[in-house]
Order: C-alpha cells, then structure tokens, then sequence
C-alpha cells in the first residue's frame, strides 16, 4: 500500500504499486485531467507537480511518490495557488487552447517554470515546455501566454517605464 | 413529439414542444444536397424533443447553440454560436455551444451526412445557423409585439432585448416561452453583412476556461460512478492484413483485474476492470499470428514500384492540350518527388466506450464520422441506425484520423462490447496509434516540364503514383470517376497556374497498408510538387519566384492578391542576414488562398524555420482570432511532417511506434508566424487545413538558396 497526498489530501493506494500515477489518478482517484498522451514521458500530457517538480505520470509508478505530495491540474482552483491563476488567466486572455487535450500538461510545466523563473527568457521556455507536445500547435500562443503570465506574478511591481539602476 | 421529415422536398421547419421548458427551442430540417450517400440513413420517425436543435433560448436569457460538428481544436464550438449570436442580437456573454449528439438534423448540408472534415464546418453552417439564429429573433419580436399590442416592425432586437414603442423592453428570456408557441417563420430576412457586429470580430473561445481548468471531458475521460466501465487494449496483428491464430488466453486471464480475453478478426482483445491492468495483461498475451497477405509489404519496394509506374502515363486525370507537346522542348526539366506515409497523432489516443443495451447501443466517442459510425456500429449489431445513440465527445485533435469510411475503432469497441457484455472503453496505446495504419498515403509524383528558348512552358507532363484513399470505400462510387481518384490529384489537376498543355495521370496501387485523409488530404503532397517545381522553372528561367509566379497567375485576381500580400508583408525584396534564406509557397484548397513566406537557416547542418509570414484568403472571415490559431496551427502540423514525420514499412508493420521514431514539431521549433488576412468575400471559405499544404514547398523553396542549389524533392528533409 502507497501513502501519499494529491492535491492536499491524504490518500492510500491498495492495488498493484507498479501502476503508473497516471492511471491512478485517472482510474482509482477520478482525476481525469492528467492526459495520457505516449506512455513513454515523450509527450507531456500526463505532466502533474510530485513535491513541485513537474514530472510525467506516465512512467512515474505510485510506489514512486510514496510519502510524496502531487498536484494535478485540478488542484488549480481559483486563489489557491497564485502562479496557477496567473498562467491560467495568461491562457485565457492570449486565447491558447485549441483542442485542449494537451493543455493540462502544458500549464503545469509552465507553472513549474514559472514557480522557479519568474523572467523566464525564450530558451529557458524552450528548454521547459520542449517536452510537452502539442498537435495542434498551440506553441506561439503558450509561450505568449508564459510571458504574459510572468507580467503578472503576484508580488511582481510594474514594470518601470525606464530600465532601474541594478542593486548590487 | 411525433414529427416526420421524410419526403422532404424544401425547407422544413420543426418546432419543439416549449412548453415543459419555457424555453425557446428552434430546428430545421434541409433537404440533402446532391452528394447524398447512398445509405445516409432515413430520419427516424420519432425524435426526442431536446436536444435535436440548434438553439435554446431559457427564461433566464441563456442562448445555448448545439453544435453539430466534431470540436478538435478548430473552434467550432465559439464559430458557430457566433454565426447564430449575429443574427440573434443576443447578448455574447450569455451565449453557450453543447455538443449535438448524433440525428439526422444534424447532417452536413453539403455531404448529406453529420460528419466534421474538408474545412467544411463554418462554410456548410452558415448560411443554416443565420437562419436560425434570424427566425429566433423574429419570433422573440413577434411574441413582444404581441404582448404589446404593437407591430413588430416598431420593435426590435438588441442585445438580448425586444425594444418597442414607449420605451418598451423585454429580455430574450422574459420573451422565450411566448415566442416558443409561434410558428417558426419559413422566410426570415438575414442582416446586411455590412452590419456583422460580431461575424469578423475577433472573439476569444467558448471552451477555454473549461479546458486550461483540466475539466473538458474528451472521449477518453467518459466514466461513471460508482460501476466504472471497464478498459480493453486490443492486441492487433503485427502485420497488416494477419489474424491471429491462438492465444495464451489463460495466463492472460490469470492477470489481476483482467476480465476478458476476446479474439476478434484481426487481433485479440483483454478486457480488464482498469488500464493498467489491461495493460499488463496485454504483455503477457501471446499470439501465435497468421501474418496475412501483407507481410511481405515494405516501403522500400513500394518505392521502387512507384517510381517505375511513375515513368508510365497512368490513367489520364487531367489532359489540356498535347501530352507530345514536350518533345519540342528547348529544354526539359525532369523530377522524382517521394513523400512518405503518414500518422495522424492526434494527442488523443483512439478511444470509443461502448454499452450494449439488447438490441440497443450507446457510445461516447469524438467521432468526426457520426453517421458512418453509427451505421457501422448498428451493423456489428445487426440493429438499426436509430437503435445506436452516438454521443460526441471533445476530441484530442482528429486531422482526419476519426473520420474513417470502415470506422475501424468504432467497429471494434463495439463488438467487444458485446461480447464482454460489460460497458467497456477501448484505448489505443501511442503504439497502436502509430502503427495501426490509415495512414496519409505514400505518393510518388513524376513531373516533366517542357521549356522554349525563351524559358516559357510548353508542357508539363505530370505522373502521381500511390494507393488511393476513396477506393474501396462506401464513398467509392460516389466520387471515384473513370478510375481517379481526386484526392490523389487535387492540387495538380486543377491547378490555377496558365501551363499550357498538361497532362497529368495516376496510377493508384493497392499496397495492402490502409490510407486514410489526414490534414489537408492530396494536397498535403501535391502542393510540395507543384510549388517547388514552380520555384525550379523560376531557377531556370532566372526569374524571382514571386514575380513567375504573377506571370502564371495573371488571369487569378485572389491568387495574385494573396502572393502580393505575402511578399509585400514579409519584406520580399529586402536583405536577410547572411545565412538566413527565404521561399514562398502558394496554394488553393478548401476554396481558400494560402501564401507561406518561410524564412530558413541551417543549424548544425539541420534546418530552422525562424519565421514564417502567411497572408490567407478564406473569403468571409467569421472569427479572425480562430483563423489566426488555424495558420499558427497548420504551420506547426506541416512543419513537423515536411521536417522530421515519417512512417516505412518493413515486413508488412509499421517501423515507428512512439514519438521517439515518428517525430513530430516541439516548441523549439516552432517559428515565429505572421497571419496577415486578405479582407472581402460574402460566404466563408475552408480554414482548418489550407494553411497546410503550402509549408513544405516553402521551406524547401528557401533550402535550395542555402543548400548550394540543392533541391529538396523528397519529405520529409531533416
């Protein structure tokens, strides 16, 4: 049996401890939102948070994240976690989706990015979001989106209208 | 309600009951154009009273539009609402889309069945849903009026209210039940399209909130509580063609949550209470294979086979003038294209959930083929129809995939379904997807062109070589004539540049390995040809591509209008940094105009698409956000093909499986596009796959400057 937490709640995991979080999520706990895409980590749609880091659930068994916190995308309600609400609303506004199936997956790597890099330059989304497959691609708008997002982190002033001196 | 719509010889409006509901609730029934199927199914005699329509006005003012057509990806589901809300004076922010499940309402004005493809949704829905949306209104100023005691021409619609004399107001969802009694006019009048205030506008997507919130279902999320329905992974045969033999059913069984193990015609089936469990009981089965007919099919022969039938004429698809005319050509430019096969890879893996209810059966699918499916589905059953209640589901993308004249997926579940006498959803791994065939095709293409001393054309002899995609199918007889197949030749045939005397021919080749459309059907090879080839005689003739490309397109207003668009917005004439290189690609499908400006490096040896500058003609723009997202979209889906896609053949099987091997475009390779419109037109024309056919060309146009006068002529290039 696995010991684990999704989205804040404590749970236990009685069957075979090899299945993929994935499945779990989708077939034991009803959390749909995480996609199954490849089954081989070579698409990104299964993409949840384990103790933060975006990882793919499909190559992730359950025996992998005992004692572990996960978070799916529905864990992403509103004024809960404000780096989510800030990709979300970026999402919305640059109007990204298209068939949408692979969007989960993108906005909890772009959470991940952006919880880590708040500035995040063209290579470092690149280097984040490379991983997570779109068909429809959607990629243009979800890297306008990332940088309208990181516009508008909690916490984050203004931009100023001239460049300020750096602090040492 | 009872209601008959056989026989129907005009228009036919039908009114639903209101009167449970309170709610407004319009549909109507048009008569089937000339494409017809055969077998289209007859109306059933009885239909439920809701949802079979296209609009539901509630008496708190909601405007719910059903959509008929597949969601995946294009945004039917904003459009079409759009199309309505403009007629409907309706409040936008009240307007909501639901997915229509399958009837014979619903059916493709065009194609005569419901069914989602050829770029088709937004063209064959709107002059429909104007009506719609414009008899709805008038019966909403008809039922105010006579609360009123007014004409209804002194009032009128606005926003989501009837205003009337003495500054009368009623909200749509005061008036809604009212206006639910009134017959439904025959003949409303449309609006002046110069006063769209929302057809044109770009509108932000219906389904976005739902969908980054993780809560849109796609066929592969349909479940239920507290009974889940159990999940198969079907075994199919490793070749195309084979049939399993024996099996190690028992072992198989032996699998904790394994429940059944079905042997069906071309594979075997495990059924178990999950997926992980059907899974694993998947690798522990054992088949012993009858390989089939196929098994000795490869692409490498394929090629070889095509490429020699490619040096013959073929069945004549097109001939203007003399096919000898080249024999007295100064000089002629010969060329071999080869593209290969083709998987789909829509994110969504291939999904149907099937209950067998008796005689009766209920399915949940993205399908993009509801009538076909649902016929499919009676016949495994040996029901009727009407017996089958296909449900649409959203779809994870489609490109073609969940279209199939043989409904292969949907075949499958459902006899699974039966014979497991469970409701029961079947998944396709990323594996089966990829290796499971309906493939785009593999196509050589031949071309001679013949050139005087002068550089102008004075033949082009043009062979086209694959396996063609409506043969064999139901839609055979309706649109294969004299043995061509158009979606072979589309592109080619047709063309809209003035080449004297072509002659075009096809071979098409049984191969054993199914094709199915995918994105932008032949076009998505024919533009390749027909546009490097330009770029090639442009060479010789040492002309700029865009100005040869006036030359030939001089008696076409809209081609001339969209190349001139995309050369003045991608700075044609002006200096690139050195290493970078440009090429242009133009391209009619769909009815619509596409022009491609790619700007090229090579990195590592490799290329780069750093930009691309698109200026696109599909007539009446509806919503120029959605546009914008199909041109992004179909950039990224051509790129990936004319760069890295392919699938070969080798004994009988697929050599790909995962996208480790069938490599399609990531982030890092997506350029940066500019969507630029041509303005004008009165209807819509096609938007989900023009953008498509003209990326390869235009890479490969803008690869020949730097890769030393090299051209690249077979797909995909990296």
């Amino acid at each position: 049996m696995a010991k684990f937490v999704i989205n804040e709640e404590r749970v236990e995991f009685n069957a075979a401890p090899d299945t993929p979080l994935l499945w779990a999520l989708r077939d034991w706990f009803d959390l749909p939102g995480t996609k199954f895409g490849c089954g081989m980590a070579l698409c990104g749609a299964c993409t949840v948070h384990v103790n933060g880091v975006a990882t793919r659930a499909c190559v992730t068994p359950v025996s992998a994240v005992e004692g572990k916190s996960v978070t799916t995308i529905e864990a992403f309600k509103p004024g809960r976690y404000p780096v989510a609400d800030a990709v979300k609303a970026a999402w919305i506004e640059k109007d990204v989706v298209q068939c949408g199936y692979c969007q989960p997956g993108q906005i909890m790597s772009a959470t991940a990015l952006l919880a880590k890099n708040p500035k995040p330059t063209d290579a470092d989304i690149d280097a984040a979001m490379s991983g997570n497959i779109c068909r429809c691609g959607t990629y243009q708008r979800v890297r306008e989106a990332i940088k309208a997002a990181a516009a508008n982190l909690p916490g984050r002033a203004p931009a100023p209208a001239k460049s300020a001196p750096k602090k040492a | 309600m009872a209601r008959a719509i056989k026989s129907v010889s005009r228009r036919k409006f039908l009114r639903h009951s209101a009167a449970a509901t309170g709610a407004l609730v319009i549909s109507f029934w048009l008569p089937m154009g000339k494409g017809r199927l055969a077998h289209a199914q007859e109306a059933p005699k009885k239909a439920a009273i809701h949802p079979n329509a296209f609009l539901r006005i509630d008496k708190d003012g909601t405007c719910t539009v059903f959509v008929k057509h597949l969601e995946f990806g294009q945004g039917v589901t904003t459009s079409l609402p759009m199309i309505v809300a403009e007629e409907l004076e309706c409040d936008w922010t009240k307007v909501r889309a639901e997915l229509a499940p399958a009837a014979p309402e619903y059916a493709h004005t065009m194609f005569g069945m419901q069914m989602t493809g050829g770029s088709s949704s937004v063209v064959n829905s709107f002059d429909q849903l104007r009506t719609v949306g414009a008899q709805a209104r008038t019966m909403l100023v008809q039922a105010a009026a006579q609360q009123w005691n007014a004409k209804p021409a002194e009032c009128r619609a606005e926003k989501g209210f009837v205003a009337g004399p003495g500054g009368k107001r009623a909200s749509y969802g005061q008036l809604a039940e009212a206006a639910g009694k009134l017959p439904v006019p025959e003949k409303v009048t449309l609006k002046d399209p110069k006063s769209f205030q929302l057809i044109g506008k770009p509108t932000r997507r219906l389904d976005s909130a739902e969908k980054v919130e993780g809560r849109a279902k796609f066929g592969i999320d349909y479940q239920r509580l507290p009974n889940r329905v159990h999940v198969a992974l079907v075994a199919h045969a490793p070749t195309f063609g084979g049939a399993p033999k024996s099996m190690n059913a028992d072992k198989v069984k032996a699998v904790p949550g394994v429940t059944h193990v079905i042997e069906l015609p071309r594979g075997v089936a495990v059924v178990a209470t999950n997926y992980w469990s059907a899974k694993k009981g998947r690798d522990a089965l054992v088949v012993n294979w009858d390989p089939g007919p196929n098994a000795a099919v490869s692409s490498d022969a394929l090629r070889k086979q095509f490429l020699d039938l490619a040096k013959t004429p073929g069945l004549p698809a097109k001939k203007a003038g003399n096919p000898e005319a080249i024999k007295s050509a100064a000089k002629t430019l010969v060329a071999e294209y080869e593209v290969p096969f083709l998987a789909h890879a829509a994110m969504e893996p291939l999904n149907c959930t099937v209950e067998v209810k008796g005689e009766n059966v209920e399915m949940w699918v993205g399908s993009q083929f509801q009538t076909v499916d649902q016929q499919a589905a009676a016949k495994v059953m040996g029901s009727k129809p009407e017996q089958v209640k296909l449900n649409t589901m959203l779809a994870g993308g489609g490109f073609g995939r969940r279209a199939n004249p043989a409904s292969d997926y949907i075949k499958e579940a459902v006899e699974i379904a039966a014979r497991a006498k469970v409701p029961v959803k079947t998944i396709w791994t990323r594996e089966d997807d990829i290796r499971g065939g309906y493939y785009r095709p593999m196509m050589v293409h031949r071309v001679e062109v013949g050139l005087d001393a002068q550089g102008g054309i004075v033949g082009w002899n043009h062979a086209i070589v694959g396996p063609s995609i409506i043969g064999g199918t139901a839609f055979e007889p309706m649109m294969v004539k004299d043995g061509i197949d158009p979606t072979s030749t589309e592109g080619v045939a047709d063309t809209h540049y003035a080449i004297p005397n072509l002659s075009v021919g096809l071979h098409s080749v049984k191969t054993g390995i199914p094709v199915l459309w995918w994105r932008s059907v032949g076009h998505s090879h024919t533009a390749f040809v027909m546009e490097t080839m330009i770029d090639e005689i442009a060479a010789a003739q040492k002309k700029d591509p865009v100005q040869f490309r006036r030359e030939l397109l001089a008696k076409n207003p809209r081609m001339l209008a969209v190349l001139d668009l995309a050369a003045s917005k991608s700075g044609w004439t002006t200096p690139l940094p050195k290493g970078v290189a440009r090429g242009i690609a133009i391209h009619e499908s769909f009815g619509s105009v596409c022009a491609h400006v790619a700007e090229v490096s090579l990195e590592g040896g490799q290329p780069k698409v750093r930009r691309v500058v698109t200026a696109f003609d599909c007539g009446l723009v509806v919503n120029p956000l959605s546009v914008e997202a199909q041109l992004q979209s179909a950039i990224a889906f051509g790129l990936g093909a004319a760069l890295y896609s392919k699938i070969t053949i080798k004994d009988g099987a697929a050599e790909q499986s995962n996208f480790h091997d069938y490599r399609v475009l990531r982030m890092n390779e997506m350029p940066r596009v500019e969507v630029h419109l041509v303005a004008g037109g009165d209807k819509p024309t096609g938007v989900g796959e023009p953008g498509v056919p003209p990326v390869a060309p235009a890479v490969a146009n803008a690869l020949f400057a730097l890769n030393g006068g090299k051209r690249i002529r077979t797909l995909p290039m990296a």
